[in-house]
């Protein structure tokens, strides 16, 4: 968290006469002073993402604005017309929008249509295209990310967009991962309805948005006292509006200066892993990808070795999206993008943040080599048991 | 430079104290989980020792009292074919295998330790009960919770890259232990089932991975006596769940003599037909040093008791014992663990067994 964010969110929460220790959604004094802290965080946070105030609706983080996307969108479009029961989701979504779309499929007999990507994990908008022409008048939503968590390629939301609205789809982003580097105007995206969160861009965790559009119709997932647009119901938490509005307007200040440097050091970074070991494999556009993301295969290592190594030298990287139980499980996005086994498996994720250094890459491109040597007959040595195994 | 640890954290209170004993002999201490189920249970039910999430998580919150880095590994594919396919193809056989056994031979110190020693670790620590000094394994203090039977498939390599630090308490002082290290896993309960047959029953399991298998139940004579829907639904020494349809002549219970694959039968006979004197093994793996003529010692026949004094001696490829005690029940699959007192020679698989030690020469 941005140490101007933790003293903010700890002002909040203190006692006194400029703290808010009241319930919004009390009417009594203290409760309209901290009504009074929300409202400010809400246009304080609209204007930083190009949305109005009433757009904004505060959610627990980007998995629950997702649900409430994905769920409630297709449920209100489909009860004002039971012909759109149709649901286009990107293969290479988060699971907090796969999941949901799954959800819907198991017990509101949705129909679920995977959109494929290409070998660079971008959702070609002819894709979009073949895949409502189907059935245009059958569509109730389409849910593409703005940029992939994992790979970090960046779709053409603009174009996907339009598409969805000429067959009268709604359409959803997951912008969790751009508000950060890349420059997101909601109003000029053109999407319904976008999920944005704080702890991605130096805010506290456990707080989130999604931005709806004042006339999309949207069914409450969470249901209670009508807070939110009767949208999302619950008690708002004004700590953390206000560390997601400080933060978010601290991200659009920095973003162009943050932008190039992570760029810079991102692409020093790949040259670099490259150089010292000339059969890893880059995942992703080469070039329209996120600023700080560096996704990399390294063929005959296991990613949880490579990530254990590192770990170990103070570099800290990821295998995938990580699941509860803390096993990397081969990542459905590189697997959407056609990679093979060994590809998926020793692929790692280095992803680069606001306080990333020179020395950082230096230290990770010094480190590449030997670790992967390392991992790769760590790897050798668990395939050749698995045969000596199997014959015994 | 400090020895460099891999310990095997399955989240019992076993492999919690043993890690905690490898950080407090001042080692570099990794813990490791691993994940042996494609589909793991959310929470842990019955008796079951691991492989559900809440397992996972009581591993990762010991790892996180201990101070130690904490990762979740996934072997489950080879968990899959090299142990359960395993157990599955030997009660096809008509053999009785100890999943226990295999795992630490093939998982444990086969497929992890070849990844540690790969990736710079000394050595594999895991909480089996049983003493390892200088290459030497010994019987644990604790008698009832001994697993020296189930290590004793290992080589002497496999054995001189793995730490057992339990070997010299007992399980009261393992818990006592975790308890004054304030590990939540203090209290938690044995496990002793199959740990991937989450409702205990072998049985079910069995009958849904080879479908039914219908086949006669006869007497040593040949003579039919009953039926039943696969043999592997029966193990040597068995006496409860044949359902026979004539008493015997004299009136006594009958036992499962033997399993015959070939012509898919179950043969039964009373309790003195069950004794064995002579046992034909194979794959012999010695810990200490290969005898070069006949030797006397103790030898184990299955997980929990079952010992006797036997004479072993070589068999061409395998091993013959002729036991000083004849013993009911002993089945085919099962390891032959050799024991000198407390320590363990080595061991072999047993492959058939005869009643009369003298006329099989």
């Amino acid at each position: 968290m941005l140490a101007e964010v933790i003293d903010a969110v700890a002002a909040s929460m203190r006692a006194g006469s400029t703290g808010v220790v009241g319930n919004p959604s009390s009417v009594h004094t203290s409760g309209r002073q901290a009504r009074r802290v929300i409202e400010e965080s809400r246009e304080r946070l609209a204007a930083a993402l190009d949305a109005r105030p009433s757009e904004v609706i505060f959610t627990s983080g980007g998995t629950e604005a997702d649900n409430l996307a994905v769920k409630g969108i297709y449920l209100a479009r489909r009860a004002a017309d039971p012909g759109r029961r149709k649901l286009l989701v990107s293969s290479v979504e988060h699971h907090a929008v796969l999941d949901s779309a799954e959800w819907l499929v198991e017990h509101e007999n949705a129909e679920l249509v995977l959109l494929p990507v290409d070998s660079e994990g971008v959702v070609r908008p002819e894709a979009l295209a073949a895949a409502i022409a189907e059935d245009p008048a059958a569509v109730a939503l389409v849910s593409v990310m703005w940029a992939n968590n994992e790979v970090g390629s960046i779709q053409p939301i603009s174009e996907l967009t339009e598409i969805a609205h000429a067959a009268g789809s709604s359409f959803h982003t997951d912008a969790v991962q751009a508000v950060g580097t890349l420059g997101v105007s909601f109003a000029a995206s053109g999407v319904d309805a976008m999920t944005v969160t704080a702890h991605k861009i130096g805010g506290p965790y456990g707080v989130g948005a999604l931005l709806l559009g004042r006339g999309v119709p949207c069914l409450p997932v969470l249901h209670g006292g009508g807070q939110e647009r009767d949208v999302r119901s619950g008690t708002l938490d004004t700590p953390g509006a206000v560390g997601f509005a400080l933060a978010a307007e601290l991200a659009v200040s920095r973003r162009p200066e943050l932008a190039s440097r992570l760029t810079g050091l991102r692409n020093e970074l790949i040259a670099g892993v490259l150089d010292a070991v000339p059969d890893a494999v880059l995942n992703g556009h080469p070039v329209h990808r996120l600023p700080g993301n560096a996704h990399l295969s390294f063929p005959g290592c296991e990613g949880d070795s490579l990530l254990m190594l590192l770990d170990a030298r103070g570099i800290e990287c990821s295998t995938g999206s990580a699941c509860s139980a803390g096993v990397a499980q081969p990542s459905h996005v590189l697997l959407a993008m056609g990679a093979d086994e060994p590809r998926a498996r020793g692929a790692l994720r280095l992803s680069l943040g606001h306080n990333s250094t020179e020395q950082d890459v230096r230290t990770v491109v010094e480190a590449i080599g030997p670790v992967v040597e390392r991992a790769r007959r760590a790897g050798a040595a668990a395939s050749s048991a698995a045969v000596a195994g199997r014959g015994a | 430079m400090s020895m460099k640890v891999l310990a095997a954290m399955s989240g019992g209170v076993d492999s919690a104290v043993a890690a905690a004993r490898a950080v407090a002999a001042g080692w570099d201490v990794t813990g490791v989980h691993l994940a042996l189920s494609r589909q793991p249970a959310t929470l842990r039910t019955g008796s079951r020792g691991c492989c559900s999430l809440e397992d996972s998580h009581d591993a990762r919150r010991t790892a996180d009292i201990l101070g130690i880095p904490f990762y979740v590994w996934d072997f489950a594919e080879r968990f899959a074919a090299d142990v359960i396919d395993d157990f599955v193809a030997e009660y096809q056989a008509g053999r009785t295998p100890n999943p226990c056994l295999r795992c630490n031979e093939q998982i444990k110190f086969s497929a992890l330790l070849d990844r540690a020693l790969a990736l710079g670790f000394d050595a594999v620590v895991t909480g089996h009960h049983a003493r390892l000094t200088d290459g030497r394994l010994y019987r644990s203090v604790d008698a009832a919770k001994d697993q020296s039977y189930v290590l004793a498939v290992l080589t002497p390599e496999q054995l001189a890259h793995a730490v057992f630090p339990l070997g010299d308490w007992t399980k009261d002082q393992v818990r006592a232990e975790a308890a004054r290290l304030g590990l939540a896993v203090a209290t938690k309960p044995d496990s002793h089932d199959i740990c991937f047959i989450a409702d205990g029953d072998t049985q079910g399991f069995l009958a849904r991975r080879l479908g039914e298998q219908p086949g006669d139940i006869v007497d040593t004579d040949g003579q039919v006596l009953g039926s039943h829907a696969g043999t592997y639904g029966f193990t040597v020494g068995q006496r409860r769940g044949l359902n026979l349809s004539r008493p015997s002549a004299s009136g006594e219970p009958r036992y499962v003599l033997s399993i015959q694959p070939k012509t898919n039968t179950v043969v039964v006979g009373g309790a003195a037909e069950l004794e064995v004197g002579l046992i034909r093994c194979g794959s012999p793996v010695w810990i200490a040093e290969e005898p070069s003529g006949g030797l006397d010692c103790q030898v184990q026949l299955r997980a929990h008791g079952m010992v006797s004094q036997a004479r072993v001696s070589s068999d061409g490829t395998g091993l013959r014992a002729v036991l000083a005690q004849p013993q009911r029940g002993v089945a085919a699959g099962q390891a032959l663990v050799m024991y000198d007192g407390d320590r363990v020679l080595g061991s072999a698989t047993i492959l058939s067994t005869e009643r009369d030690p003298v006329s099989a020469g």
